[in-house]
């Protein structure tokens, strides 16, 4: 390009083109206003402002402070002292109270739940889910089926210690593996899983010869911790069995393998990891998802 | 490359001369009514009982509530703002293609304050001769005070109009008082104070410039033009040649326009509306009125530069070249014209019926998601819904809630104090949250993966809302 040709002009405005063409459509080279070269020198002028107040020029070490010495931990921490402020008003009030005087009071109820909600999914989710509905093996809290009982208290003591958790006081539950450790033959499991798997059955019409003689076993092997009738017993963990809840699987090959190998499970004590006011939120947040049943009292409590 | 490139080019004051006529009295009516409106309506008092705010037309920001005379609208109806903004839309499209740039002309809060603004500055320092002529003195002492008082009316002008805005969010009058005092919140401090820089501003500098480089509305409303659209124009073929032109003189062999440029210096765009229509162009009939004064004095009809379609245009220039009697038709019944009526009328009704069937209690009605359902031991299916409930009237409600469509074993609410289904309790102007739980026995669960069911919440006065929702089980598997 030779810097002597003369830039293309418009017939009809009489305005040079920046030479530019789309489609057959120029653009005329038409000049700015001057205000908006001075509005762009102001937001020149006030970026240096920037550099001066705001963190903004590299070092070797990080970045010049600028003189507000605003850093995003500091804002954090703001909006964090905000919400201590905004709690204070119920957090000594919570941290006073105990377990039923909260289910009691609206605005406390309200104030541990949400807290419960989201302590659950930050610690509790992972093994139970972020809808409390567990999976196999991870009990379901929304049900009516408690291995250890559904009371506020018993809730929280289980949050408290934990089960099979190595915590001084945990609560401890242990099924023999009747199976592989051989104190049941394979025919006689056989015989039992037939048993336990129509226990639910309010109709038990199938009384074929193995249903009676894995009732023989379950008297023998089972009823000491599941309960006679398959009832459970809440005091040793030991799951109901005479229900439509099951925790590893209801068919009866799941059964013949819970027999065989047994299962044990094991939930953390949360005490000295989270803070007692915290295990009271999520004590009454597990209370409010719908499984409690304070006015039916176990047969063998 | 080569010298004479202007690569900012200076605003160029314009001094519009004033001038009377039809549009210059419409424009006047059209910025005092508006005005008028703008400034009043935070005024108007409106009694609604002792729990609510008594100005007819507020926006409650903190207390979520915006109020309309006897309408009264929470966050959750915030769609009938949208339906307005979309009427707004499509009926300035509406109008643009039937009249042109006229919102531009007459309405525009812009033009308005511009218009106000220059009509303090011919109070103060005279026409535009005068203007121009005190523009280019040296300074003097006339200078100074004609200057200051321009300056220091427009900084009041733009006072009021920062503070009238923060009237419509704040309860006036004890705004005003606070105002007095100088005890006012940071809050409406700025916006009183950005609001009446912006006014300053844009009405008393910035003026045309607005319109041809910031408003995007003045760009596209060209879209809407055709043929039949009503625009400014000068009648070219009656006209030209142009000239200046003596008393007694012939017209023969020469157009009707002297080329005494009233129409370029009435214009406050600072355009001349005989290079035909232009970007610029607000529409405001100025130089309509200007032109129509000059035929007057030297006896030609009016109309060398009016109100008329560009087809109108077309067919005189014909008319004229094929001695065809020339007939002005002014076609407002166009397609587009039916449209833009059809889309209105279709938002309109829609905002109505949503408008009349709004009631003072609304229920919501969320299923859990997760889990969708909860098998107990005796093998029944539960389900959780939050109900959201609420009571816009001003006093605590009752209310029992029922089910249509499923007979479950047990309704119960989970929540402090043991609530039960047929005692939900809401207070006044504000939502009740409840999670109600609902169980179904296994028998009938199973029956169907999802039943369908309509939630009732009824309070004694029958104050009563509805929803459809579902119940989910596992099914027969």
């Amino acid at each position: 390009m030779s810097g002597q040709e003369l830039p293309e002009k418009d017939d009809i405005t009489g305005v040079e083109t920046t030479g530019h063409e789309w489609d057959g459509l120029k653009e005329l080279n038409n000049p700015a206003p001057r205000w908006w070269l001075w509005v762009f020198l102001v937001t020149v002028i006030w970026s240096v402002g920037y550099w001066v107040v705001y963190p903004a020029w590299p070092t070797f070490s990080g970045a010049t402070e600028g003189t507000w010495k605003w850093t995003q931990y500091g804002e954090l921490k703001e909006a964090q002292q905000e919400i201590h402020q905004r709690r204070a008003k119920y957090q000594d009030r919570f941290h006073q109270a105990a377990l039923a005087d909260i289910l009691a009071d609206a605005e406390l109820y309200e104030f541990a739940r949400v807290g419960g909600a989201a302590a659950f999914k930050e610690n509790c989710a992972a093994c139970h889910g972020t809808g409390a509905a567990g999976g196999r093996g991870y009990p379901n809290l929304n049900d009516d089926d408690w291995l250890w009982h559904g009371k506020l208290d018993e809730i929280h003591e289980t949050l408290r210690v934990g089960i099979n958790s190595g915590h001084d006081e945990s609560r401890i539950s242990q099924m023999p593996a009747f199976g592989r450790d051989g104190l049941l033959t394979r025919a006689q499991i056989g015989d039992v899983t037939e048993y336990v798997h129509q226990l639910h059955l309010a109709d038990k019409a199938n009384a074929t010869p193995a249903y009676t003689r894995g009732q023989q076993v379950y008297t023998e092997n089972c009823a000491a911790c599941h309960g006679a009738d398959g009832e459970g017993d809440r005091t040793l963990g030991a799951p109901r069995l005479n229900d439509e809840v099951w925790l590893w699987g209801g068919d009866k090959k799941s059964i013949h393998n819970t027999v065989t190998n047994a299962h044990v499970g094991v939930m953390p004590a949360w005490e000295g990891r989270l803070s007692p006011d915290t295990l009271k939120a999520l004590t009454i947040y597990i209370h409010s998802l719908g499984g409690t049943e304070p006015d039916v009292p176990m047969q063998n409590e | 490359m080569n010298d004479g490139v202007v690569y900012f080019e200076k605003q160029k004051k314009i001094y519009p001369r004033s001038v009377k006529g039809r549009y210059r009295q419409l424009k006047w009516l059209a910025m005092s009514v508006l005005l008028g409106i703008y400034y009043a309506v935070p005024w108007i008092r409106w009694d609604r009982g002792p729990h609510a705010p008594n100005q007819a037309v507020l926006i409650d920001m903190p207390a979520r509530r915006a109020y309309f005379f006897n309408i009264e609208l929470w966050p959750q109806e915030v769609y009938f703002f949208a339906g307005l903004m979309v009427l707004a839309a499509v009926g300035l499209f509406f109008v643009t293609s039937l009249l042109g740039r006229v919102w531009c002309g007459y309405a525009c809060p812009q033009t308005v304050w511009t218009d106000l603004f220059v009509a303090v500055e011919t109070w103060i320092q005279g026409d535009r001769n005068a203007r121009m002529k005190l523009d280019k003195s040296p300074l003097s002492l006339e200078k100074i005070w004609k200057k200051t008082l321009t300056h220091a009316l427009w900084v009041v002008i733009a006072l009021c109009t920062g503070g009238a805005w923060v009237f419509y969010f704040v309860d006036a009058p004890t705004l005003l008082d606070q105002i007095r005092h100088f005890d006012v919140s940071y809050m409406a401090g700025s916006w009183i104070l950005g609001l009446t820089a912006s006014t300053y501003i844009m009405a008393g500098y910035a003026r045309e410039q607005v319109c041809i480089y910031m408003c995007p509305y003045a760009r596209f409303q060209s879209a809407m033009f055709d043929k039949d659209t009503l625009i400014i124009g000068y009648d070219r073929e009656r006209g030209d040649p142009r000239g200046k032109h003596k008393r007694g003189d012939s017209w023969e062999g020469r157009g009707h326009c002297i080329d005494c440029t009233q129409c370029v210096i009435v214009c406050p765009m600072g355009i001349d509306i005989r290079d035909g229509l232009q970007m610029e162009c607000i529409a405001c009939g100025l130089c309509v009125d200007a032109c129509n004064d000059v035929m007057d004095k030297i006896d030609l009809p009016r109309g060398l530069i009016r109100y008329d379609t560009q087809k109108n245009y077309e067919r005189r220039t014909l008319a004229q070249k094929t001695a065809v009697l020339f007939k002005s038709e002014i076609n407002l019944l166009r397609p587009r014209t039916f449209y833009y009526i059809a889309i209105m009328t279709v938002i309109s009704a829609l905002m109505l019926f949503a408008f009349l069937n709004r009631s003072n209690v609304e229920l919501s009605v969320i299923h859990d998601r997760n889990p969708l359902y909860v098998k107990l031991s005796s093998g029944d299916i539960r389900n959780t819904y939050t109900l959201k409930i609420v009571n816009k009237t001003r006093e605590d409600r009752i209310f029992a809630l029922e089910i249509d469509g499923l007979s479950p074993r047990e309704i119960s609410v989970a929540g402090a104090g043991a609530p039960q289904p047929d005692n939900l309790m809401v207070l006044a102007n504000s939502v009740g949250t409840f999670r109600v739980m609902v169980v179904l026995e296994a028998g009938k669960a199973m029956r169907h993966p999802r039943h369908n069911l309509r939630m009732v919440v009824r309070d004694q006065e029958g104050f009563a809302d509805e929803m459809e929702t579902v119940f989910i089980s596992e099914g027969v598997q």
